[in-house]
């Protein structure tokens, strides 16, 4: 099986406003597809690389097959340019102290 | 007054874009990011440190570092200069390395480009522009490969608080 980052998932127009979507509401293959004018064909093919990236999973809902969004997965990344914001952040201070001496 | 940094990113082009200005001019900024003993004051955000820095300045040169963290975690650091414009510009390659200085090339990989502007004679302005290329990246940040400090160290500070 490819190896499938969170990159690849989010950078796709379709597949940033399949997030976006299921960020609101688990949702059917149908309702889903409902939202955009590309065949269900085109939908499940992003669905499917969504699912290989971890970032949606699919769970059956009595009769219903229902797409969720895995919330962690997008959580990761901001916690990750959160760190990476404050440690320039760190730096550019500690540099301003240095450049004041030099 | 504080000076002026952005931090931007956009992820599904797998970039971050950093600016910020400085108070000192433009020659200095270039120094303090190519000299060693310069760059060991200010690139371990604290309570992190540098250690055994070795620096190239030439193009297929190497900047080749210790971080070492609060608790004794070592991470090896390797930046190879893949372009180099005196006072405007520098590339470079980067990832991790053993302590002999041998690049893992399987791990994390990442790409930087740093602008230097002067704004006047005394004010400077730099632009990075770093490219990250995997998820391996992330998971090395949020699995706390490079935490500034720990519940431990911040129970010290705690205890110190306490007793002044």
């Amino acid at each position: 099986m490819i190896r499938r980052d969170v990159f690849q998932a989010i950078a796709d127009p379709t597949r940033r406003a399949i997030i976006t979507l299921l960020a609101l509401q688990a949702m059917t293959p149908q309702a889903l597809a409902g939202h955009f004018d590309s065949t269900r064909q085109a939908i499940s093919k992003h669905i499917k690389i969504l699912t290989e990236c971890e970032v949606v999973t699919q769970k059956q809902n009595g009769r219903e097959n229902y797409y969720y969004l895995n919330p962690d997965r997008m959580k990761d990344i901001d916690i990750w340019l959160e760190r990476l914001r404050q440690i320039w952040e760190t730096r550019f201070h500690q540099l301003d102290n240095l450049l004041n001496d030099l | 007054m504080t000076n002026k940094f952005e931090f931007e990113a956009n992820i599904a082009a797998k970039t971050i874009t950093i600016t910020r200005e400085f108070n000192a001019p433009v020659e200095k900024v270039w120094r303090a990011f190519t000299e060693p003993e310069l760059l060991a004051k200010w690139i371990a955000p604290k309570p992190w440190s540098v250690e055994n820095h070795t620096l190239d300045l030439t193009v297929g040169g190497v900047s080749k570092y210790a971080m070492v963290g609060p608790e004794g975690q070592v991470h090896w650091m390797y930046d190879q200069f893949t372009a180099i414009e005196p006072g405007r510009s520098i590339a470079t390659f980067g990832v991790f390395c053993d302590e002999e200085g041998n690049p893992n090339l399987d791990g994390s990989k990442s790409y930087t480009e740093t602008k230097f502007f002067p704004i006047d004679d005394n004010r400077s302005r730099i632009e990075a522009t770093h490219v990250f290329d995997s998820e391996e990246t992330i998971k090395w940040f949020v699995e706390g490969g490079f935490k500034e400090g720990s519940a431990a160290t911040f129970d010290q500070l705690d205890e110190a608080l306490a007793a002044i």
